[in-house]
C-alpha cells in the first residue's frame, strides 16, 4: 500500500507524461534520419565498389568505346561517386528516387507497388508465429516439468534450428507435392479478377468481404508465412514460457491460485501481462528479421514481394532499384524499432513513470 | 448452438480432408488453357530496347506477343513471315523487303509497311537505346511503294538479314506506339504475334490469349498462362504438382526422375547456346604449349557422361552442327599424353607445373562449377595448376569488357541465328567487348569477313578462323548445352533450337 500511495504521490500529471513521450519521440525521430543517411551512404558506397558493373552487363557485342562512354553517361555512372551520391540524394529529398535501369521505371513506383505484398505476408507471419509462440508459451508454463513441456522444448528446437528457406522447401515438398493443398508460386491465382483498389490485396479482400479472393490469396501465403513464423514462434514460446514460468513463482501469482484460480486463468489473467513485456521488445527486433527472410522465401515461393524484387536488382546491378529497395527496407526497420520503442514506454511502468 | 473443442477440432479434421481430396480437381488444367512454370522473369515489354532487349532468355515471352521481321522455324531456318521476301540488290547497296498484307495488330488496326519502316529506323536512332543500333544504323533512307520496302545501305553488313530473326529483330506497332507512348506500352503492349497480352504481373505471371487473326492461324491453346517460377526446385515441384503442365531449365537428375513419372514426358534436345572456356592473352596462356595442352587434356565426353548425365554433345570450336559456319572436320584430339609433351617442351611438368587461375561462376549454368573443377583435375595430370576463383555472371561482364579475366574463365554463349559473325566473331574479335583473346594474328583473319559480300567466301573464311583458332587453341570450345523440357502428356511441345520456349508451338496431344 505504501508503494501505491509513493507512486501516486510522485506519479508526472498527465501533460508531463505526454511531454516526456513526446521528448522521446522526438529524439528517436532524429535518430532515426541519422540511421537512414548512414544507410543511404553505406548502401550506395557499398553497391558502387562491389563487383559487377551494370554497363559491361548491357554491353551488346559491337560496342565501341564511344558506346560505353556514352552509356556510362546516359545512366549518370561517369561522375564520381560523391557527385552521384549527392545527385541521387538530393532527388530522395524530392521523391524522386531515380529510374530502375533493369525496368526502365520509376524506382519509388516500383517499391510501393511491391511493398503490400510484402507487409501482408510478414504481418500475417508475425500474426502465426505470435499466436503459435504464444499458446506453446503458456501451454509449456502450464504443463511444467511434464512431458508436455519436453515435447514443446524439442519442437521448439527443431523449429529454430532450421531456416525459414528451408522451412519453405519442406512446406513445399509436403503441402505443394506430396498432398497438394496449397499453391507453390505466386501471390494470387492468374485466372482470377481483382476488384482491388490498393496492392493489400489480402486485407483488402477481408474488407470487401470477398472471401472467395481472400482463400485464394490465404493458400498463396500460407505457406511461405508459415516458413517465416515457425524460427520467430520458437524464439517467442521459448522467451515467454521462461518469463511466464520465473512470474509464476512470484507472490501475487501465489495469492491468485490461494484465491482459488485455476492454473489457466492464474497464466492469463496474472502472469502474462508482466511476463509479456521481454518478449514485446524481442518481438519487435525479430520481425526486422523476419521481414529479412522474405527476401529468399519470397524467391523461393516466387511471391510477388519486395525481396523477390530485390533478388532481381542485385542480380540485374540495378543500382538505383537496389538503393531504393534497401532505403525503404531501413525506413522499414527503425519505424518498426520507433514503434515497439513507443509501445515499450507506455507498457513498462518503469519508463512510463520517467 | 456451441461447439465444444472435441467437436472443433473434428470439424477442422474433416475440413482439411475434404481440402485434400478435392486436390486433384484443383490440379487439372481446364480445357484450352496451358500453364508455363517459366524460369526467368520479363522485366519490360519493349522488345527492342534496355538491357532485356538482348536477354536471350526472355526472348520467347517476346516471340509470343510480337514477330520478328523475319521468324525462325524451330530448326533454325528462316521462314516468311510478316516479310515474305527479303534481300540485297546485286552490288549490296540496296535492300529490298515484302511486306506480308492482310495482318492485323492486336488491337484490330491494320499492320502496314509503314510500321517495318518505322519499326527499323527506330532501332537504328541511337536516341531510343536498341542495343543493336550498330546493326541497325546501317541501312537507312526506306521507301514504301505498295507493300515493297526497298532502303539503302550505309554499310554493308552480311549478317543484317539474320538480324533481323535475333535480338530487338521485332516489328512494333507505329501508330499506336505513338499514341501510347513509352509508358503506356509497357502498361498494354500489343504486337501481331500469335497471342495477345491479358493480363501481367510482374514478377508473378502473365496472361496470354490467344489471337484469333494471327496470320500463321490460330494457337491450340486459348489462354496460357505463364508463371514466373525463377527456383529451379519450385518449377519441379510445379509440374509435379500438376500446377503447371510445362516447365524447363531444370536439373538433369529432376529431368529424369520427372520423366519416369506417370503422366510426364520431356523433351532434351540440344540447343544453340554452348559451355566454353575463354583464355586470356597473359601470363603462362601466351604460351602455345600450354594452351593447346589445356585444351587436349580436357575429356569432354567425360564431362558430358558424368556431370551433365549424357544431355548435350561436345564441341571442338564455337559453332554447332546446326550453326551455318559448321565444319566437321575441324577436330581436336583428347591426348593427355600429347599434353604432357607439349607442357614438357615449355618445361612443365607434374611436379613443375604451369601456373593459371581459372574462374567460373558456379551455379548459373548446369554444373559449370563442377565442369571446371573435374578440368582443374584433368590439367592437374598434365601438368598445369590452376586455381578456381568463383565470381558471379556480372563480375565476369565487367572483367571481360575490361579485358581483365582471369587466364581461363568460363562462360556460356548462345548463338540463336546460327552465324558465325554472333559466335566466333563477336567471341574472338579483339575490338569486341566480349572478347577475350586480342591478338593482331586473329584480328587480321576474322577482320575482312565482316563486310564480305560473297556468302559462299565468307563461310569458308570463318570456317577457316575457327580452323586456326583450334590449332592455336586461343579457346577451350566445351559443350552444346541440351534444354530440358518437362510437359504433362496431354501437351504436346516442340523444342526450338534458339532455347526459346513457345507456347504457339504446343498442342494437346
Amino acid at each position: 500500500m505504501t508503494a501505491r500511495i509513493f507512486h501516486r504521490e510522485y506519479e508526472p500529471r498527465a501533460p508531463a507524461k505526454i511531454y516526456m513521450l513526446l521528448q522521446r519521440f522526438l529524439i528517436r525521430l532524429a535518430t532515426m534520419l541519422i540511421t537512414l543517411f548512414g544507410v543511404a551512404v553505406v548502401v550506395f558506397v557499398v553497391i558502387r565498389v562491389a563487383p559487377g558493373d551494370p554497363i559491361a552487363m548491357m554491353l551488346p557485342p559491337g560496342a565501341t568505346d564511344a558506346d560505353i562512354a556514352r552509356l556510362r553517361a546516359l545512366y549518370g555512372l561517369d561522375k564520381s561517386i560523391v557527385e552521384q551520391f549527392f545527385i541521387w540524394l538530393s532527388g530522395v529529398v524530392r521523391g524522386d528516387f531515380g529510374t530502375s535501369i533493369s525496368l526502365r521505371q520509376d524506382v519509388l513506383g516500383l517499391v510501393f507497388n511491391r511493398l503490400p505484398a510484402t507487409l501482408e505476408l510478414a504481418i500475417v507471419a508475425l500474426v502465426m508465429a505470435v499466436a503459435i509462440g504464444g499458446v506453446t508459451a503458456i501451454l509449456g508454463a502450464r504443463e511444467r516439468g511434464t512431458a508436455v513441456e519436453a515435447g514443446i522444448d524439442i519442437a521448439s528446437g527443431a523449429a529454430l534450428s532450421i531456416p525459414d528457406f528451408l522451412w519453405g522447401l519442406v512446406l513445399i515438398l509436403l503441402f505443394g507435392v506430396l498432398v497438394p493443398i496449397f499453391d507453390i508460386s505466386g501471390r494470387v491465382s492468374p485466372q482470377l479478377d481483382l476488384p482491388f483498389v490498393t496492392q493489400f490485396y489480402f486485407f483488402e479482400s477481408l474488407l470487401r468481404l470477398r472471401f472467395d479472393l481472400t482463400w485464394d490469396l490465404l493458400k498463396h501465403m500460407l505457406m511461405p508465412a508459415v516458413a517465416l513464423a515457425l524460427p520467430l514462434a520458437a524464439i517467442i514460446s521459448q522467451l515467454l514460457k521462461q518469463s511466464l514460468k520465473e512470474v509464476l513463482d512470484l507472490d501475487y501469482v501465489v495469492l491468485a491460485r490461494v484465491k482459488g484460480f485455476s492454473e489457466t486463468q492464474v497464466i492469463l489473467r496474472e502472469a502474462l501481462k508482466n511476463a509479456a513485456l521481454p518478449t514485446l521488445t524481442l518481438v519487435g527486433v525479430q520481425f526486422t528479421f523476419l521481414i529479412g527472410g522474405t527476401v529468399i522465401v519470397e524467391r523461393l515461393f516466387s511471391y510477388e514481394g519486395l525481396g523477390n524484387m530485390a533478388i532481381d536488382a542485385v542480380i540485374n546491378r540495378d543500382l538505383p532499384l537496389i538503393q531504393g529497395i534497401v532505403l525503404v527496407f531501413a525506413l522499414l526497420f527503425v519505424l518498426i524499432n520507433l514503434a515497439v520503442d513507443m509501445m515499450y514506454a507506455l507498457l513498462n511502468p518503469r519508463l512510463r513513470h520517467g | 448452438m456451441t461447439i465444444n473443442r472435441r467437436e472443433l477440432l473434428g470439424y477442422g479434421a474433416a475440413a482439411l480432408g475434404v481440402a485434400a481430396v478435392g486436390l486433384p480437381n484443383i490440379a487439372k488444367a481446364a480445357a484450352g488453357e496451358l500453364t508455363i512454370a517459366y524460369n526467368v522473369n520479363l522485366p519490360s515489354w519493349d522488345p527492342t530496347t534496355g538491357p532485356s532487349a538482348v536477354n536471350p532468355t526472355i526472348q520467347g515471352l517476346y516471340q509470343s506477343v510480337f514477330d520478328q521481321f523475319i521468324p525462325q522455324k524451330p530448326d533454325l531456318s528462316f521462314a516468311p513471315g510478316l516479310l515474305t521476301e527479303w534481300g540485297w540488290n546485286d552490288d549490296r547497296t540496296k535492300v529490298t523487303m515484302t511486306v506480308r498484307e492482310g495482318v492485323k495488330w492486336h488491337d484490330g488496326s491494320p499492320f502496314t509497311p509503314e510500321d517495318v519502316v518505322w519499326s527499323l529506323q527506330r532501332a537504328g536512332d541511337e536516341k531510343t537505346g536498341n542495343p543493336i543500333q550498330f546493326v541497325w544504323k546501317n541501312v537507312n533512307n526506306f521507301k514504301i511503294d505498295g507493300n515493297k520496302i526497298t532502303g539503302d545501305v550505309v554499310q554493308f553488313d552480311p549478317v543484317y538479314f539474320k538480324w533481323m530473326s535475333f535480338l530487338t529483330g521485332y516489328i512494333m506497332p507505329k501508330a499506336y506506339y505513338e499514341k501510347v507512348g513509352a509508358e503506356g506500352f509497357e502498361k498494354a503492349p500489343i504486337g501481331t504475334g500469335p497471342y495477345m497480352v491479358e493480363k501481367f504481373e510482374r514478377n508473378a505471371f502473365l496472361r496470354l490469349k490467344a489471337n484469333p487473326n494471327y496470320w500463321g492461324g490460330k494457337p491450340a491453346f486459348e489462354n496460357v498462362t505463364i508463371k514466373f517460377v525463377t527456383d529451379a526446385a519450385s518449377r519441379v515441384a510445379e509440374i509435379e504438382s500438376g500446377s503447371s503442365q510445362v516447365t524447363l531449365e531444370i536439373p538433369y537428375e529432376e529431368y529424369d526422375r520427372l520423366i519416369a513419372k506417370d503422366g510426364l514426358a520431356g523433351s532434351c534436345k540440344n540447343v544453340s547456346d554452348i559451355g566454353m572456356i575463354f583464355f586470356n592473352n597473359k601470363d603462362a596462356m601466351l604460351d602455345k604449349n600450354v594452351r593447346q595442352a589445356a585444351v587436349m587434356s580436357v575429356d569432354k565426353e567425360l564431362l558430358v557422361k558424368r556431370l551433365l548425365r549424357g544431355y548435350g554433345q561436345p564441341i571442338d570450336t564455337l559453332e554447332t552442327p546446326e550453326y551455318t559456319a559448321f565444319d566437321p572436320s575441324i577436330k581436336v584430339e583428347h591426348n593427355p599424353e600429347k599434353a604432357k609433351q607439349l607442357l614438357a617442351a615449355s618445361g612443365y611438368s607434374p611436379k613443375k607445373p604451369a601456373k593459371i587461375t581459372i574462374q567460373t561462376t558456379k551455379g548459373f549454368k548446369p554444373k559449370d562449377y563442377e565442369m571446371v573443377q573435374a578440368i582443374v583435375g584433368m590439367w592437374r595430370k598434365v601438368g598445369i595448376e590452376a586455381t578456381i576463383e568463383v565470381y558471379e555472371i556480372a563480375k565476369h561482364y565487367e572483367l571481360r569488357a575490361a579485358h581483365k579475366l582471369a587466364p581461363a574463365a568460363f562462360y556460356n554463349w548462345g548463338n540463336a541465328i546460327g552465324d558465325p559473325t554472333t559466335s566466333t566473331g563477336f567471341a574472338m574479335f579483339g575490338p569486341s567487348p566480349h572478347s577475350s583473346w586480342k591478338t593482331d594474328d586473329l584480328d587480321a583473319k576474322i577482320g575482312p569477313l565482316w563486310g564480305e559480300k560473297d556468302e559462299a567466301k565468307r563461310i569458308a573464311g570463318w570456317k577457316a578462323v575457327d580452323k586456326y583458332i583450334a590449332e592455336q587453341a586461343y579457346v577451350l570450345p566445351l559443350i552444346q548445352y541440351a534444354q530440358p523440357i518437362v510437359h504433362a502428356k496431354g501437351v504436346k511441345v516442340v523444342q526450338h533450337i534458339s532455347g526459346a520456349l513457345l507456347p504457339a508451338l504446343m498442342t494437346p496431344a
